[in-house]
């Protein structure tokens, strides 16, 4: 099997002008479905039986926890892919994924909180839940702190990689703490044995929500990604070609790229 | 318009999850654009700097 397409991507030059091209193509969309999912959410579902409208906090919680799992495990496993295959732009995906998915903990907190408060009478309650998506923000955090500690770029790539690497533990405890333990976060409502447990009027917009964090997850991760590049790759010439005026540039993402004169940044030599 | 702002009397929860989220999402996006044009810059410059004769 050849891994040609893998090793592709792992070229600067060509990951950075094949981000600049795609990230229209999740922005907008994000945009478009961001709007119609909040207003849908907010504005046209009915109220839930128990929690009146105090449910609609999921169309922007729910969401937001789901996501700050899942940024981590795909930060845990670009770290993986670099530290493995010496690959810089994948210690460039793991670094971008940092921030975004921090925001989104924070983000699932916050409004966890904020709907706690009415639904158990408190805001917070040291729930096992809670409890492993609040480990998860620290995790988030020591791992940009750790960057953060390093000049040398390789030497950050490499400890905040095996920081990323042992932390995707807290991952399945995140998602699992609910049947592991007794807790008073709701189980899963979505993926279930017997489809979901949502009313149909309820979930659509739900879904439509997830699927709007995952186009703006891609766009943020795309354009952070491409600084992170920029920032890597400073003395390299493909970045004068891709730094010309727009009609100047070169036609694709493999111009300089594989097998070109980006070929000696496939790999680094650390 | 009233009773869709007061949210059946959740109001003080929910409008400030639903801020907090969407301020969340609009930082990123500022902080996001301003590393890449913070990034493009300093390659500017760089590259100005090596064109220049020493």
């Amino acid at each position: 099997m050849s891994w040609v397409w893998f090793h592709r991507f792992g070229s600067p030059p060509y990951f950075y002008r094949l981000a600049r091209r795609l990230t229209p193509w999740f922005a907008w969309p994000a945009l478009l479905l961001l709007l119609a999912g909040l207003i849908w959410g907010l504005a046209f579902t009915p109220p839930e039986v128990h929690q009146g409208d105090g449910f609609r906090i999921i169309y922007v919680h729910v969401p937001a926890a789901w996501l700050s799992v899942q940024v981590y495990v795909v930060m845990a496993l670009s770290a993986a892919i670099g530290l493995i295959w010496r690959m810089k732009v994948a210690h460039a995906v793991a670094a971008s994924c940092a921030t975004v998915g921090a925001s989104f903990t924070v983000i699932a907190l916050g409004t966890g909180m904020l709907w706690g408060k009415p639904m158990w009478g408190t805001f917070w309650p040291w729930d096992p839940r809670t409890t492993s998506e609040l480990l998860l923000l620290f995790l988030y955090l020591g791992y940009i702190g750790l960057r953060s500690g390093f000049d040398d770029t390789a030497r950050a790539d490499r400890a905040s990689a095996v920081l990323a690497i042992v932390g995707v533990v807290d991952a399945p405890i995140v998602h699992y703490s609910v049947v592991w333990w007794n807790s008073l976060h709701q189980g899963s409502s979505l993926i279930r044995a017997g489809g979901p447990a949502i009313a149909r009027p309820m979930l659509i917009p739900l879904l439509i929500m997830i699927l709007a964090f995952y186009l703006y997850f891609a766009a943020v991760l795309l354009v952070r990604t491409r600084a992170e590049i920029l920032r890597r790759e400073r003395n390299a010439q493909w970045i004068a070609e891709e730094l010309a005026p727009p009609g100047t540039r070169p036609a694709g993402p493999a111009a300089g790229a594989f097998g070109g004169p980006g070929a000696d940044a496939l790999v680094t030599r650390t | 318009m009233i009773q869709f702002l007061q949210m059946g009397g959740y109001a003080m929860y929910v409008w400030p999850a639903v801020a907090l989220a969407v301020a969340g999402l609009a930082l990123n996006v500022l902080w996001a654009r301003r590393a890449l044009e913070r990034a493009q810059r300093e390659a500017r410059r760089r590259l100005q700097m090596r064109r220049e004769p020493a």
